[in-house]
């Protein structure tokens, strides 16, 4: 019985007067409409489509995206440019389906499509959270600021052939190298 | 219009602001939890969130009023108008203040504790006839749980109403002029208040409703306006066992006079509410069996123990 009251004093009334205590504790909570909490630039939300530093697309329509998709909300259509680039003719993300994993982004080749901090997508039609590519693209280069795939790769596009981008050799004839 | 014990304007404004307190305090133990959580609580609805209660109450007014098929009518609609009734009786013998009050009767302490018996079968009939099995087990631990500590609970007050010879609850408070009991009686007072949550069925006490384990209990059937009366009939129970405490071992409404007596009572009242909702911010739920050993094997023989010891202290004295 003596056990039990000094259990009682040192265990219950201890829990007691901590809980008590975080009365002087400042509350952890954010008033969100008016107070918004910091995000950080790595926060996986709204994705969206960059530019590179010459304003052109940056997504070549490669497909990795979709397929790296674990919902499969990423459609798109290939097409080509005149010049040999490569676009997408559609890029759709159905937002209603997106999970905010991230894969797409590391699945990207041309740093294309990234997550931005943005969260605030509620819609009152499930219908407006499919966004087309007018939504997704951006005027800016997102996260990286030099990146310019068809400048790095050895895609021969007009007026570049191959072996004429940025640190790359010019390409060696095999034949020439005969014994 | 008089304003004395029993008056008409007296029993209007006591009922009022009693269940008017009972629903304020669904928005004071939201916020006091939330402060002791390093949260904020409702504070959006009208100033500090005070209209929260209004905007419950709206909701819980225009909620469907269910009646299960598979319930006994009579009793699952009687149910919650037991508790509700129980405990607002029970409030007619509390002296609020000199003047301030419904009955001066001279059984009071047997009042309260017979309604508090009665109050039992509220919880015992609503879950009974919802004729749910987790309904019927809240039902089963409520029955006992309050039937033993109704036991200890009155023993603990025996220690008091030996020390001020009546059972006249106001007389109990005058007679604490000297000195309140709290201090003779401190091992009454611990047990009375342990008793008194068993009795409301409050965290950290609430088998009867335990919610990860038995859904809500004995009112996991009830919806619409009938769940608001168990559950504003918890809050007059806290309401009540506060303000037994304070008229049982706190001296009522007595203090010094820079503040009116009706003052004091509420002040002393409020504290034991905060000391409730921390109570149930603080300590987790014990197992059932814990419960009842507790109560018969510890708080019985120490309660009883304080018993014969004031008794016999008092007799020296003589």
């Amino acid at each position: 019985m003596f056990r039990l009251i000094k259990d009682t004093l040192t265990s219950q009334v201890h829990t007691l007067w901590l809980v008590f205590k975080h009365a002087f504790v400042k509350a952890d909570t954010v008033q969100y409409p008016e107070e918004k909490p910091y995000m950080s630039p790595r926060w996986r939300g709204r994705i969206i489509l960059s530019r590179d530093p010459d304003g052109e697309e940056r997504c070549v329509a490669c497909n990795l995206c979709a397929v790296a998709c674990p919902v499969d909300c990423i459609a798109l259509q290939k097409a080509e440019t005149d010049d040999g680039r490569w676009y997408p003719e559609f890029f759709r993300i159905n937002f209603s389906r997106c999970i905010m994993c991230g894969f797409c982004e590391e699945a990207c080749p041309t740093n294309a499509i990234q997550l931005t901090p943005d969260f605030e997508m509620a819609e009152y039609v499930r219908q407006d959270m499919v966004w087309e590519k007018e939504d997704l693209l951006i005027n800016g280069t997102g996260k990286y600021h030099d990146y310019n795939f068809y400048k790095v790769a050895g895609k021969a596009i007009a007026g570049k052939d191959k072996g004429e981008a940025q640190n790359e050799a010019t390409p060696v004839n095999v034949r020439s190298l005969l014994p | 219009m008089n304003w004395e014990v029993g008056s008409t304007l007296n029993i209007g404004v006591i009922l009022g602001s009693v269940i008017g307190i009972a629903a304020m305090l669904i928005w004071v133990e939201r916020r006091l939890l939330s402060l002791w959580q390093e949260r904020l609580g409702p504070n959006r609805v009208g100033p500090f969130g005070l209209l929260q209660v209004v905007a419950d109450m709206i909701k819980i007014f225009t909620k469907e009023d269910w009646v299960p098929p598979f319930a006994d009518k009579f009793s699952f609609v009687l149910a919650p108008a037991i508790i509700m009734m129980v405990i607002l009786l029970s409030f007619s013998v509390v002296p609020f203040a000199p003047g301030v009050g419904v009955i001066d009767s001279n059984i009071g302490v047997l009042f309260v504790l017979a309604m508090a018996s009665i109050g039992a079968y509220s919880v015992m009939l609503g879950g009974l006839s919802s004729d749910n099995k987790y309904a019927l087990l809240g039902s089963l631990r409520a029955a006992a749980q309050m039937i033993s500590y109704e036991v200890f609970m009155g023993i603990s007050l025996l220690g008091v109403v030996a020390l001020s010879g009546s059972f006249n609850l106001r007389e109990i408070v005058t007679a604490q002029e000297d000195g309140w009991y709290v201090i003779p009686q401190f091992i009454g007072f611990v047990i009375f208040l342990i008793a008194g949550i068993a009795e409301s069925h409050r965290l950290p006490f609430d088998m009867p409703e335990a919610e990860q384990e038995i859904c809500a209990g004995y009112h996991t059937e009830y919806s619409g306006m009938k769940f608001g009366m168990f559950f504003v009939g918890e809050y007059l129970g806290l309401v009540l066992i506060s303000s037994l405490i304070t008229v049982l071992f706190f001296g009522g409404w007595l203090g010094p006079n820079f503040l009116p007596p009706i003052v004091w009572f509420v002040l002393k009242a409020a504290v034991f509410v905060a000391f409730f909702v921390l109570l149930r911010a603080a300590i987790p739920r014990p197992r059932y069996d814990q419960l009842m050993t507790y109560g018969w094997l510890f708080l019985l023989p120490v309660s009883l123990v304080n018993l014969l010891v004031t008794g016999a202290i008092i007799l020296s004295l003589d």
